[in-house]
């Protein structure tokens, strides 16, 4: 891999690619932000996920257990679960990135499913560089920005079955899951997660089906034996970043 | 320190750490393949979860509701590859609507 720099005009375009998934991945947090002030939490607790936990499908699980019900912890498990697929994205970015001391601490908290397919399938380090920090940058500006409106407007919009916000939760957790559904053996692990969740539904407490829903990903990945085609977000995957 | 704020940090310290995590330790460590098979599945299993509990639970009982009609619209949505925010406005329409008839 070259270390060379940048010509400015690809340096440009590799931005505006960013910042286009940026404003359309931050949009989202307007959701994100009404969503989770009906379900329990107040704007400082909703505006402090944003911040410090910045991946989006973590933050939407912990407010959906904690919306449904649940224990706040069993839902913290839940989301420290789905966070994990960010180490598997650290542990390809690093390599590309090959940032060391405070940058790779300020990096870190950069690593999430956007920034990743923004920067893994560059051709240089710079290029990866720029990839990953122009998107992971405008998505955490917006996002959190985002956050904050939706929150402090959520807050006066009253019951949230008015407006359909309870089905709304289904829908962002189906649209994050959407683009894992081409694979074959995902879409079984889907299917039998969900099974497995709703069986345990009448039986346990809220929060606890879907953790064990977890068991499901552990077995399957023992027995099978084949590496999965949409590990990684590709472009096409992102809000803003296919070319529709 | 109420559970919810509890719940917030426990998260955010947490997710920053497995984001560190992947930067930081050698690639041989979490280099096998059954480890990142389980990784890589967790997502879906949890998320396939999360939608059918998000849509067909209330409480201890399983129902059919708007909520159901939702999903069906945010499904069609999705294969028409509508963004994000435009899935998740038109499912929460849609089952808004249908409580409203």
């Amino acid at each position: 891999m070259t270390v060379d720099t940048l010509p400015p005009a690809e340096r440009r375009a590799i931005v505006r690619d960013g910042v286009a998934v940026g404003v359309a991945t931050g949009a989202y947090g307007i959701s994100f932000g009404a969503i989770s002030v009906t379900s329990g939490l107040d704007v400082w607790q909703t505006c402090a996920l944003s911040l410090l936990v910045f991946t989006g499908a973590s933050q939407f699980a912990l407010i959906g257990v904690i919306g449904a019900g649940g224990a706040p912890l069993s839902g913290a498990v839940t989301a420290l679960l789905l966070g994990t697929r960010n180490t598997l994205y650290g542990l390809r970015l690093a390599p590309l990135l090959a940032w060391g001391g405070w940058r790779r601490f300020a990096a870190a908290q950069l690593v999430i499913d956007e920034s990743t397919a923004m920067a893994i399938n560059r051709e240089s380090r710079p290029a990866a560089r720029v990839g990953f920090l122009s998107t992971g940058i405008s998505v955490f500006l917006l996002w959190n920005l985002a956050t904050m409106v939706g929150a402090v407007g959520g807050r006066a919009l009253g019951d949230p079955r008015t407006y359909g916000l309870d089905a709304a939760v289904g829908a962002a957790f189906l649209a994050l899951l959407w683009p894992r559904l081409r694979d074959r053996r995902n879409q079984v692990v889907a299917a039998l997660g969900a099974v497995v969740a709703l069986g345990l539904v009448p039986v346990t407490a809220a929060g606890v089906p879907v953790l064990a829903a977890g068991g499901v990903a552990l077995l399957a990945g023992v027995v099978s034996s084949r590496a999965d085609p949409t590990e990684y977000p590709g472009h096409d995957d992102l809000p803003g970043g296919g070319h529709r | 320190m109420s559970a919810l704020w509890l719940a917030v940090l426990v998260t955010a310290a947490g997710c920053y750490l497995l984001k560190l995590a992947g930067l930081s330790v050698p690639q041989a460590v979490l280099e096998h393949p059954v480890v990142e098979r389980v990784a890589d599945l967790l997502p879906v299993a949890l998320l396939a979860a999360l939608v059918a509990v998000q849509v067909v639970a209330d409480g201890q009982a399983l129902v059919v509701d708007a909520r159901l009609v939702g999903l069906g619209v945010a499904v069609v949505a999705l294969l028409f590859r509508a963004p994000f925010l435009v899935v998740v406005l038109l499912a929460a329409a849609a089952a808004a609507l249908v409580r409203l008839l």
